[in-house]
């Protein structure tokens, strides 16, 4: 019986030649991501080392990633003196895959990774963050883990107790509608698989629609797999992956391209047309609660966001740009951009994105989680309703639970910043 | 006996356990005053102490889905009291284990607010409507990590092993 791509990842981590499904194995890991969590886990680090009176030094330095990006920046003197202290640490580990508080070099974690050449295909990574499942868009097995399980990542080099996963196959074929888009099929696929669906599972993607698609449709996938439950997403390395990393990231080195069986054994099937696909919305509070947009349609919004790890990046830009070239955002609707890193700001800044998208009168914010995790910056008013680009719903989820979040694609978001209401991107005039 | 003093729907997620604007406190010690803060009953009932230790918070499906923030287990890991679901999410369950929160996976669980538990080995009772219901163990690798005490002294073992 052949191998999925994350049994395959997972034997060559472990030294082995195969691995079964439910197996238990101690891969080793190729890099370990963190952000402003890792005041936690250096915490529960320093607590491993407690009377053992070895040095206290992490495994690799080289293969630990912190960015700072969750509230940059920062919000409150208690979340600067957290970055003060994981600077420190940084410095006297000697992590060189650190990313501060700076335009030429920040962003959001699950940007700054691939960005950055810091991910390739077969790697084994895992970060303190659910949505470090995004990095199977480059061909990674990729998940996350808490702050206590990392600072024991750091101190052994190896994830521990990882049961091999059973792997659910995507197929998506077929052509995707104008502003029908990456977003809109992860968000209909969770609709139908539920929020469990794909509990303590891997979703790998397959089909025409994928082979097409680039490495930021691809991140949007992969990056809303854990909204279905999922361990992690994957899209088999292809020639697309070694372009992205060769030409975008800037990785000089041979690229392996792991992939899987033909016979490999799945959990289950599931087959999505992307031909008849509409945009799809998720409604309060849950990410399965998936509507396509001609139910929810006319549903008035305060609060338009484009950003965040699912849709920040600069392609999400443009199609904002494009949208609400020559029109304006409605009068009682504001409208936040929030650009996924520094390096895709300065690039909309160049493009003249931001031109268009102020014009318009979107507030253009600096790069980082923004509102996404309701904490920093974009809060909402009581009653009031959100329409987001980001991957989460939940009740509170944007700082207020007397709120509304809904979830939809950048298309979208542009339509209905002009409108007011959630409006079909489709119905809107385009002016050149 | 346990008691159930509060029962939760589906998909309660870490925003609700433990809302991102608390994010910044991280020490297990100063996160249980956030538990449950914006169900403010439940969250009133936790930080004035209004229960008797080994208490249950029962739930339905797929509990702590949402974020891996440990502060969604420490928060609750500051009180004696257990959850009982019909299932967890993945990464909150791990969460559990490493830091020792009792969870418990019962997925035909019926009980209502104020019912008597006993939580047995595999199974749990309900005293109150003399009903049963198996319990979903932890896998053995799992088991192993609530064995040694929790994922520091379990990794601490390890790293001495390694040194020796
Ligand atoms: S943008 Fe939102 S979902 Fe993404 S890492 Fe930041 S807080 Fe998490």
């Amino acid at each position: 019986m052949g191998q999925t791509v994350v049994q395959k990842i997972l034997a060559k981590a472990c030294g082995l030649d195969k691995v079964a499904v439910g197996e238990i194995v101690e891969p080793k890991v190729d890099l370990a991501m963190s952000h402003e969590n890792g005041a936690l886990v250096i915490n529960q680090f320093k607590e491993i080392y407690e009377g053992t009176e070895l040095p206290v030094k992490v495994w690799d330095p080289s293969k630990i990633a912190i960015i700072f990006d969750h509230r940059v920046p920062a919000e409150s003197s208690k979340t600067a003196t957290n970055q003060m202290k994981i600077r420190n640490f940084v410095k006297e580990q000697g992590i060189t895959k650190f990313h501060d508080i700076r335009g030429d070099r920040m962003g959001i974690c699950h940007q700054i990774l691939p960005e950055n050449g810091y991910v390739r295909p077969g790697y084994v990574v895992c970060g303190t963050d659910s949505h470090t499942t995004s990095h199977g868009a480059l061909g990674a097995f990729a998940f996350g883990i808490g702050a206590t399980e990392m600072a024991s990542v750091w101190t052994l080099g190896t994830a521990l107790n990882v049961p091999v996963p059973p792997t659910i196959k995507v197929i998506v074929t077929g052509k995707l509608n104008q502003f029908v888009e990456a977003k809109d099929i992860i968000l209909y696929l969770i609709g139908k698989i539920s929020s469990e669906g794909a509990n303590n599972k891997v979703i790998e993607f397959h089909g025409d629609t994928i082979k097409n698609m680039n490495i930021s449709g691809r991140l949007t996938l992969c990056n809303m797999a854990v909204e279905a439950g999922a361990t992690s997403g994957i899209v088999p390395a292809d020639e697309e992956t070694q372009k992205y990393l060769k030409f975008v990231a800037g990785v000089q080195d041979d690229i392996d391209l792991v992939t899987p069986d033909e016979d490999a054994e799945y959990d289950s099937i599931v087959e999505i047309d992307a031909n008849t696909l509409s945009p799809q919305i998720a409604c309060p509070h849950t990410v399965d609660n998936v509507k396509p947009i001609e139910e929810v349609s006319g549903i008035t919004v305060n609060q338009i966001v484009i950003g965040s790890c699912t849709n920040g990046r600069l392609e999400d830009l443009k199609t904002a740009a494009d949208i609400l070239k020559g029109n304006k955002v409605a009068e009682h609707t504001r409208m936040l951009i929030f650009p996924a890193s520094g390096k895709i700001y300065q690039e909309a800044m160049k493009l003249g994105y931001f031109n268009t998208l102020m014009e318009a009168g979107a507030v253009v914010a600096n790069s980082g989680c923004g509102p996404c995790l309701g904490i920093h910056q974009g809060a909402l008013g009581d009653g009031e309703v959100a329409l987001s680009t980001t991957n989460r719903n939940f009740k509170g989820r944007m700082g207020n639970p007397k709120s509304e979040v809904y979830l939809c694609s950048p298309a979208v978001a542009a339509a209905s910043a002009i409108m007011g209401f959630i409006t079909d991107p489709r119905k809107i005039q385009l002016n050149d | 006996m346990s008691k159930v003093i509060y029962k939760l729907g589906d998909d309660i997620s870490t925003d609700i356990i433990y809302p991102g604007r608390f994010m910044a406190t991280v020490l297990p010690t100063e996160t249980p005053q956030f538990a449950f803060v914006d169900e403010k009953e439940l969250n009133k009932m936790l930080v004035n102490n209004e229960f008797e230790d080994g208490s249950v918070i029962l739930a339905n499906k797929n509990f702590g889905c949402g974020s891996s923030r440990e502060q969604a287990v420490s928060t609750l890991k500051g009180y004696n009291i257990s959850i009982i679901a019909k299932n967890f999410a993945r990464i909150f369950l791990q969460n559990s284990v490493n830091l020792g929160l009792n969870t418990i996976q019962c997925p035909d669980i019926e009980a209502n607010l104020g019912d008597d538990l006993e939580i047995k080995e595999n199974e749990v009772i309900n005293k109150t409507t003399g009903k049963s219901y198996k319990i979903i163990p932890l896998h053995s690798a799992r088991q192993a990590i609530v064995d040694a005490g929790g994922l520091i002294p379990y990794t601490r073992k390890k790293l001495l092993e390694r040194n020796k």
